[in-house]
């Protein structure tokens, strides 16, 4: 992928909780319209390094680049302005507020840099989650995990971000939203977002995306092409199973 | 008590009771954005009161040393926040607001001889200078501390509360003041007489609680205020910065604070210590709202104003202790229907 602009660029990256090392000298890379994807099992650290990415989580040591400029120090407000939005494993909704409101906040950050496109967004989010029009007047905290789920990802794409990150995007939900879940991200692609994807359902996140590597114990094990991945004999038997390409 | 009587103490009790409602708001407000239960709101009452008092007794009050004081404290810490992080274009804002702002209202207040102004004027000066303390006050005293448990921020509060009720005795002296009523209208309903400042307090009241609604309801700020209050973290990922949150609610909560002193200081004579008990009876109002419902908030509040009116009447000396022991079914039932959260992080 060396022939695609990168817009973000992660050089060895430490992360550390108290005096225990979450996250060692990790490097990721994610080219302009691309989706790249970290898979990795249960507390590998994936989560932290979004954060970290993010600013949530202060790094101990590590480059973050955005489209060049160095936001290793940048606020998570500031990350938002230049245009990256994380969508977090926890969704983080604002549950006693209308879908509609939640969406609205969604554009927070462009309205107040001088933006006033958020209805046509919100349109446009309506059409990728047609469900989200039919509940636009319900609380967030009624909706089922799939609807929730459609919600923290419309919201996120109303601060029409430049390079979305999306936490576990498939945890808990049912396997048919699930594929319609990753079915957006697919479709995604095409608008010309970049997308980082942090997934324990490996088999569906390498199938969309262009590039993959895996976390294993806060170090990076792996990394290539998806297609390249896919038949990669360590990660078929570590995160593939053994129903081979089904 | 025959008829006359009670309907003397319930208007007595709903006008006091409309200023804890106000009061108790802002304490909801406060508490659900920033988690601190904001002991000096009555403090802002009594600066309020009294900064009107000062003009029309032709004296500079001296909330505008401290509005300038603590506008240089909060330029210097912001500034050299801004030049560590090499974040320049912020400097206009931080000079013109903390620097700026405060040398202009000295200029007015020195200029224009406020003791001669009509009180509408007088009203809307007082508020100039005293409404701008509440955001540097979280910026000096909460915003350092803003990942702090709830206990800290308490003790936080309690000191900022003495301080400026020290500061209070500074600058207004021992003797209380008392303002002179917006209008001496006085209407009659039967056997009711209802004075022209009842009208104002219970009219101006209703319509802040409107507005304040209405922000809540309608403007993308407002929104982003309960966004906050919601979930932190999800309200940092769209943008909305935990400090601005922070520095809002406290702008609101200090107008509330100061408008309501000026509306109570025609009808009780204020004293610099005032408004700490004035503030705790909001207090009680927010606890029955479980601090985080602002209706129930409102309605125990002008609870709270008709029992100590009709307590003031049958054992006036018992009011505040009667007052304030509604606090202790409240908390008991509170503690027993409510699931408890625990804090998040």
């Amino acid at each position: 992928m060396g022939e695609v602009r990168s817009i973000l660029e992660v050089d060895d990256l430490c992360v550390a909780y108290g005096k225990v090392e979450a996250l060692h000298h990790v490097g990721i890379r994610v080219g302009e319209g691309q989706i790249v994807t970290v898979i990795g099992p249960n507390g590998a650290g994936k989560t932290t390094m979004l954060s970290a990415i993010m600013g949530v989580l202060p790094h101990t040591k590590g480059e973050i680049r955005f489209l060049g400029d160095d936001v290793g120090d940048t606020e998570v407000e500031q990350m938002v302005a230049r245009g990256i939005t994380l969508v977090p494993e926890s969704r983080a909704l604002f549950g006693e507020m209308s879908v509609e409101d939640n969406l609205l906040l969604g554009a927070f950050m462009r309205r107040r840099m001088g933006f006033r496109d958020h209805e046509s967004t919100m349109s446009d989010v309506f059409r990728i989650f047609p469900r989200l029009k039919e509940r636009r007047s319900q609380y967030a905290g009624t909706l089922s995990g799939g609807e929730r789920q459609m919600l923290a990802v419309g919201r996120a794409l109303m601060a029409k971000p430049k390079l979305l990150m999306l936490d576990e995007p498939s945890l808990g939900l049912a396997p048919l939203i699930v594929k319609e879940i990753f079915r957006v991200i697919a479709d995604l692609k095409s608008t010309g977002v970049s997308i980082l994807l942090v997934e324990q359902n490996a088999r569906a996140a390498l199938k969309v995306a262009d590039y993959g590597y895996v976390l294993e114990t806060g170090e990076m094990a792996l990394e290539g092409a998806s297609s390249v991945l896919l038949d990669d004999p360590k990660v078929v038997e570590s995160y593939l199973g053994l129903g081979g390409k089904q | 008590m025959d008829l006359q009587i009670a309907l003397l103490l319930g208007q007595d009790g709903i006008t006091n009771g409309a200023i804890y409602a106000l009061l108790s708001l802002a304490l909801v407000l406060v508490f659900a954005v920033t988690r601190v239960i904001y002991i000096p709101q009555g403090e802002f009452v009594a600066y309020g009161a009294l900064t009107l008092a000062s003009f029309q007794a032709g004296k500079t009050p001296g909330t505008l040393w401290l509005l300038i004081a603590a506008g240089i404290a909060v330029a210097i810490l912001d500034l050299h926040q801004v030049l560590r992080a090499r974040t320049l274009r912020k400097i206009p804002r931080i000079v013109g607001w903390n620097l700026l702002y405060p040398a202009i209202a000295a200029a007015v207040v020195f200029l224009l001889k406020p003791g001669e102004l009509p009180l509408l004027a007088q009203i809307i000066l007082a508020l100039v200078l005293v409404v701008p303390l509440g955001p540097m006050i979280y910026r000096l005293a909460y915003q350092p501390l803003a990942e702090a448990s709830v206990l800290v921020l308490l003790i936080v509060s309690v000191a900022v509360h003495f301080a400026m009720t020290g500061l209070g005795l500074l600058f207004f002296g021992a003797e209380g003041s008392r303002t002179p009523a917006f209008s001496d209208a006085s209407f009659e309903f039967g056997l009711l007489t209802v004075t022209g400042q009842t009208v104002w307090v219970l009219g101006a009241s209703l319509f802040l609680i409107v507005a304040l609604y209405l922000f809540f309801e309608r403007t993308i700020y407002g929104k982003a205020l309960r966004a906050t209050a919601m979930n932190r973290t999800g309200a940092r990922l769209m943008g909305i910065s935990t400090v601005m949150a922070g520095k809002l609610s406290f702008l609101l909560a200090a107008l509330i604070g100061a408008f309501s002193g000026v509306l109570i200081a025609p009808i009780t004579t204020i004293y610099y210590d005032t408004g700490f008990l004035i503030g705790l009876k909001g207090f009680v109002g927010a606890i029955v709202g479980g601090l985080g419902s602002y209706p129930i908030a409102a309605a125990g509040a002008i609870l709270v104003g008709l029992l100590e009116a009709f307590s003031s009447f049958w054992a006036s000396a018992f009011k505040e202790v009667i007052v304030f022991t509604v606090i202790i079914p409240v908390l008991i039932w509170l503690s027993l229907t409510t699931r408890h959260v625990e804090e998040e992080e």
